[in-house]
């Protein structure tokens, strides 16, 4: 977590002990001070911790192995449905947490692999272009797979999906704590989602520095280079699909159960293109960077919403530019003056992929 | 366990062929280089030089003839597991990591190794030979010059222990001093018994080092011989040496 407490500005380089400390009373506190402005803002920060797992997972394609993947959304769509196959009243099935997220997960890994597959040869525009493709393909067919058995229930989607349930503990009902004293189900689902962005970075931050990892830096730097220092290219971009997939797959899963609802409209280009916006103004290839990227891409839409309507309706007496509109022209101004003024993001890579630095065991030597 | 024959060649091309699509780049070649040689690959743009060594090192395959590496056949074997065998190729270009450090550009080099302490033996030697890159090893490869960049990349390829070295166009883009450089550091690799393949198009440079070269024209080999028979050979001079014959 070192590297992410860094990311704090002013107090991450000159006391790491109370950034880390600092960063995990925030990712504690925040849905309590959420809260206070009301619940839309808790269901927004649990939204947020989903876009950082997609965040993570994408940036496992895009910054590590450097493979353009534009329609990453699609396995959040293959997690999130399987969650609505296998618990909802849709087949009648009500399978339990265990084996309904490994299981969107594991279908979401071999969508990653049907992915890699075909397009191994390929690069860059190429590459964006043909998973662009894909992910339109898995929507248009979540939209029309009606007949002649009604599996995915078409635009309408499917509803009264089960929430999660863990350890005898059902989220969505909360936890009774006193007579007084509840927890609500939306801070329940926030402290779930806090638990899987940590062991998602756990892990992304191990897979980096290992073996593993650096290939993938090998490949995304020069891939007949990596091929002629031995290492097997194919395989690993396979890897590489398919365990950024998983993390589609999960955090699908868990909106499956959260949401309660899912239809294809949630898994439009335009969400690819948002996940991947975050990786790119937050910093590609770096997971602090990635997670800011993520939670600052997220609540900027929110705070426009609530702040450009009263604005204009104060100033004007009525609204010229809705917020949608307002929010496309504003995102698209932010990442021009990135790219300009900070274009390796907000908090750049770091360019040296030792085990010491990265895991933030040594002090990088100036 | 094949019996090794000392007058075996370690690699053998035979009627190699090799095809880019429908177009024939490489139109059936012979080639023996012997161990502990260094051989050259001489000839014009387009010749199929860079193709046949891409072939070698197994990163593009034959359509078509024989490929046998230290008395077996390895034509349909893949890149990663032809290093492990012991074929090392540089690629056209460096293919360096430029966004890695010079010491994790090394250190990539033994990737397929298990062995620590040889591979910090390894490092050692080759900073010994590459002065130069000892003093960056911290920095990101990509800001190095073009000279360090490819005695990174050559360094690279000799951490993975290969008995046979496929060296791409060294002296690509590079000022005359430092061509001369990396020649010394060839030499010192030869010396080290590494068998050398070297394509080139500064082909006086690599005809005066080689044992040996063969001159390759429009996918076909045309010339073979010493590297000094080639050197004074009045075709050779006037085509890759720019003298009137």
């Amino acid at each position: 977590m070192n590297d992410i407490s860094q990311a704090i500005p002013f107090l991450g380089k000159r006391n790491p002990k109370a950034a880390l400390f600092a960063l995990v009373v925030i990712a504690l506190v925040s849905p309590v001070v959420a809260a206070m402005f009301g619940n839309t803002w808790v269901r927004i920060l649990n939204f947020a911790m989903l876009y950082i797992l997609l965040s993570i997972g994408l940036n496992l394609v895009v910054g590590f192995a450097g493979l353009l993947d534009l329609g990453y959304i699609a396995f959040y769509a293959v997690g999130a449905y399987t969650w609505a196959f296998l618990a909802s009243p849709h087949f009648g099935l009500h399978l339990p947490f265990w084996i309904v997220l490994p299981l969107g997960a594991g279908f979401a890994a071999l969508a990653g692999i049907a992915l890699g597959f075909p397009t191994l040869r390929l690069r860059g525009d190429y590459l964006a272009i043909v998973t662009l493709g894909f992910g339109e393909i898995v929507r248009i067919f979540m939209n029309n797979l009606t007949h002649p058995v009604n599996i995915t229930n078409g635009p309408q989607g499917i509803d009264q999906i089960d929430g999660m349930s863990l350890f005898g503990l059902d989220l969505n009902r909360g936890l009774q704590i006193t007579e007084g004293f509840q927890v609500k189900s939306l801070f329940l689902y926030y402290y779930v989602f806090l638990a899987f962005v940590v062991l998602a970075v756990i892990l992304v931050k191990r897979i980096q520095v290992s073996r593993i990892g650096r290939a993938w830096a090998a490949i995304r730097d020069d891939e007949l280079a990596a091929k002629a220092i031995g290492i097997n290219t194919r395989n690993l971009k396979l890897l590489a699909f398919a365990m950024g997939a998983t993390f589609g797959g999960v955090s699908g899963g868990l909106f499956g159960a959260f949401q309660g609802f899912v239809s294809p409209e949630s898994f439009t280009l335009m969400e690819s293109i948002a996940i991947l916006t975050m990786i790119v103004f937050g910093g590609m290839g770096n997971l602090a960077g990635v997670i800011v990227g993520a939670l600052a891409l997220s609540f900027l839409p929110e705070v426009l919403r609530y702040i450009a309507l009263p604005v204009q309706m104060a100033i004007f007496g009525k609204v010229f530019l809705d917020p949608e509109v307002l929010r496309m022209l504003l995102l698209s101004l932010a990442m021009i003056l990135m790219m300009l003024l900070k274009p390796a993001g907000l908090v750049p890579a770091q360019s040296r992929y030792s085990k010491a630095d990265l895991l933030g065991d040594k002090e990088i030597a100036q | 366990m094949p019996h090794e024959n000392p007058a075996a060649p370690l690699l053998q091309l035979r009627d190699a062929r090799i095809a880019y699509g429908q177009i024939q780049a490489v139109k059936g070649i012979d080639l023996e280089l012997f161990s502990g040689e260094l051989v050259s690959l001489i000839g014009a743009n387009g010749a199929g030089k860079t193709t046949t060594l891409n072939a070698i090192a197994g990163t593009l395959q034959l359509s078509g003839g024989e490929l046998s590496y230290a008395g077996s056949a390895i034509a349909g074997m893949p890149a990663h597991k032809r290093l492990r065998a012991g074929i090392a190729l540089v690629p056209e270009g460096r293919g360096i990591f430029t966004r890695l450090t010079v010491e994790e550009n090394l250190r990539m080099g033994a990737y397929t190794r298990s062995d620590k302490a040889e591979i910090e033996a390894d490092l050692e030697r080759v900073y010994e030979m590459l002065p130069r890159v000892r003093e960056r090893l911290p920095q990101v490869a990509g800001t190095l010059s073009g000279g360090e960049q490819q005695m990174v990349a050559i360094g690279r390829a000799l951490l993975s222990r290969p008995k046979l070295l496929l060296l791409d166009e060294p002296s690509m883009g590079l000022a005359p001093l430092i061509v001369e450089k990396i020649f010394e550091v060839i030499q010192i690799v030869i010396k080290q018994g590494v068998t050398v393949l070297l394509v080139e198009q500064n082909a006086n440079l690599a005809l005066g080092f080689s044992n040996r070269a063969y001159v390759m024209e429009s996918g076909k080999i045309t010339l073979s011989g010493s590297g000094q028979d080639l050197l004074h050979d009045p075709k050779v001079r006037s085509a890759y040496l720019g003298e009137a014959a």
